[in-house]
């Protein structure tokens, strides 16, 4: 089954599926604008990157795993505690309202972001893992019987395994998984067929952490729905490359982190559908998520605070919209068409090094390039880009079973982000050439 | 560059390259298998212990070149020693790493080579990971060490 889609672009290493018009997800932005990025003025842009990493110039290669944070963000999140620090929804006084309007207003900045309708529908979590445990506990377990199933991807970070899991354990429903290829995609005939009148949710990531693969999350979600199935797509790496339309997609749940975007850490988003979270028992019992506590029994408010019990992180959510009012203001396909150059750039690079294979070889891949060394465990070339002021992922990135999937036990991973440069592939590429200077 | 020679110094490259006593001990009378979740490396250590001493140790699996030569050195190490002398080696080796004061005034030898470790505190874990192990087997505990 060939899937087209043009929301992330192929690499140039890779053969290429033509981009068909059939995937909408992503918004069309205009016309290719690849090259007019000035990164020399974006890299101004990050107080971190101007730093030096054991005595040379910081190569900042691990943007799967978190980004640096925009002056804009960080002035965001300052201004917020130095002049607007109130707690929200229920204070009468000015720095109450001023901090509840900001909150709010981060929410329709999220909502305009994923193309949601409404902003009810976005619920702030502390990131993609709360957003995935958020779905399983108030939407699935209270649909699951024994023998019911939880269809997830043979890709998944362990964040959309482990809560499934859990869920599992406790209710007798049983976990299927959607197996991959050994090009690092998924077998879409087996998903097909793994999808069963007993299919409760499907749970997917948008585009793997360890693989870089961009999945058809379009075509799937329609094969879903066709059995009516709902879907949940884990955004964690996609919302940093593109734009996520989420209305287009008409996924049922997305979740992302604020943190892989250049925004804060401790802060993400769950978009749901209005008629789902309208359904939704609570995830969590606290302040802010009800309308009246008696002792005869508790009203909760409508979503989307009926899932946001507590305060919440108010300064998370405020510079997660700055961060993402940043990205934009730099033109998304200049940032995609960008990082889509480095990664074809990196590809060819890194494999032009006698001794190295790519994991993770998908037609369509974006932001991230994992590869293994012959003879050379990752763990020791990190140690040694390290010392050289690279900084990359080495290990299982979370996602145990895809390299149990490759025979292997661990990866090199480098991932792109909006401010990295041709001149730091090159370097990636001399720290490798110490690799094979120490190991021989 | 000069300080990655000082970290994977020739010994390590050497034992990274050739571990001794890899291989599976049909005659082990105990082992112990050991994990590093941090980077899913794994390793199992067989002994075979008579009269309190390890008459013969070997080892399958392992992973990064410090957690590979660290578990090759340390079977070298501590074959034909009793049980206690091990324990001290372990501990001496830790002191090491951890740049706590040695106190028991066992000679390291061979095993001074990672020495350059202590500067590396992320990759400390690879090079403890075969000594937990091994503590793990002389015990005799069912349960996989980690080193978390």
């Amino acid at each position: 089954m060939k899937v087209p889609g043009p929301q992330f672009r192929s690499c140039a290493a890779s053969s290429g599926r033509s981009a068909g018009p059939r995937e909408t997800q992503l918004r069309n932005c205009g016309p290719g604008t690849s090259g007019i990025l000035d990164v020399e003025r974006i890299r101004a842009d990050f107080p971190a990157l101007a730093q030096e990493a054991h005595g040379r110039p910081l190569v900042y290669l691990d943007n799967a795993a978190t980004t640096q944070k925009p002056r804009r963000v960080i002035d965001t999140v300052t201004r917020f505690y130095e002049r607007d620090c109130a707690n929200v929804h229920r204070g009468v006084h000015l720095l109450s309202q001023r901090a509840t309007v900001a909150y709010e207003s981060a929410r329709t900045t999220i909502k305009n972001h994923l193309g949601a309708a409404d902003s009810r529908e976005i619920v702030f979590t502390r990131g993609t893992t709360e957003g995935i445990n958020l779905v399983a506990s108030s939407f699935v377990r209270p649909r699951l019987e024994p023998g019911d199933e939880v269809l997830i991807t043979g890709m998944e970070h362990h964040s959309n395994i482990v809560p499934w899991q859990l869920l599992c354990e406790t209710t007798g429903a049983v976990l299927k998984v959607v197996p991959i290829t050994d090009s690092g995609e998924l077998e879409l005939d087996r998903y097909a067929e793994l999808l069963s009148n007993r299919t409760r949710i499907v749970g997917v990531v948008h585009i793997s952490n360890a693989l870089g693969t961009v999945n058809p999350v379009r075509a799937m979600i329609e094969l879903a729905h066709a059995r009516g199935v709902p879907v949940l797509v884990d955004g964690a790496q996609a919302v940093p490359h593109g734009r996520v339309d989420v209305r287009a997609l008409d996924c049922d749940f997305y979740v992302f982190s604020g943190h892989k975007v250049y925004g804060p850490s401790g802060i993400g988003a769950l978009y749901g559908k209005r008629e789902h979270l309208l359904g939704m028992v609570p995830y969590q019992g606290g302040g802010d998520m009800i309308l009246s506590v008696t002792w005869e029994g508790t009203t909760y408010a409508e979503p989307p605070h009926r899932f946001e019990a507590g305060t919440p992180n108010i300064e998370g959510a405020i510079g997660l919209a700055a961060a993402l009012d940043y990205r934009d203001s730099l033109g998304l396909d200049a940032v995609a068409a960008h990082e889509s150059e480095l990664l074809a750039l990196a590809t060819d690079a890194v494999l032009a090094i006698p001794g190295v294979r790519l994991i993770g070889t998908a037609d369509r891949r974006a932001g991230v390039l994992s590869f293994v060394m012959d003879g050379v465990h990752p763990h020791d070339i990190g140690t040694i880009l390290d010392s050289d002021g690279v900084a990359v992922r080495a290990g299982h990135h979370c996602a145990q079973p895809v390299m149990k999937r490759f025979n292997i036990s661990a990866t090199v991973r480098a991932s792109f982000g909006v401010y990295n440069t041709a001149d730091e592939i090159t370097r990636l590429v001399e720290a490798l050439h110490k690799v094979k200077e120490v190991f021989g | 560059m000069s300080d990655m020679r000082e970290l994977y110094q020739e010994v390590i490259l050497d034992h990274n390259r050739k571990p001794r006593n890899c291989y599976v001990m049909d005659c082990a009378n105990r082992s112990a298998d050991g994990h590093n979740p941090l980077c899913g490396d794994t390793v199992k250590v067989y002994l075979r212990i008579e009269d309190g001493i390890i008459e013969e140790v070997s080892f399958q699996g392992a992973g990064c070149a410090i957690c590979t030569a660290s578990t090759s050195l340390m079977t070298e190490s501590v074959k034909g020693k009793t049980v206690a002398e091990a324990e001290h080696l372990f501990d001496e080796f830790h002191h090491m790493l951890t740049g706590v004061a040695a106190e028991q005034g066992v000679e390291l030898g061979k095993l001074k080579v990672f020495e350059g470790v202590r500067e590396y505190p992320v990759r400390v874990k690879c090079a403890t990971l075969a000594w937990h192990t091994l503590h793990a087997a002389m015990e005799d505990e069912d349960e996989p060490v980690t080193t978390e």
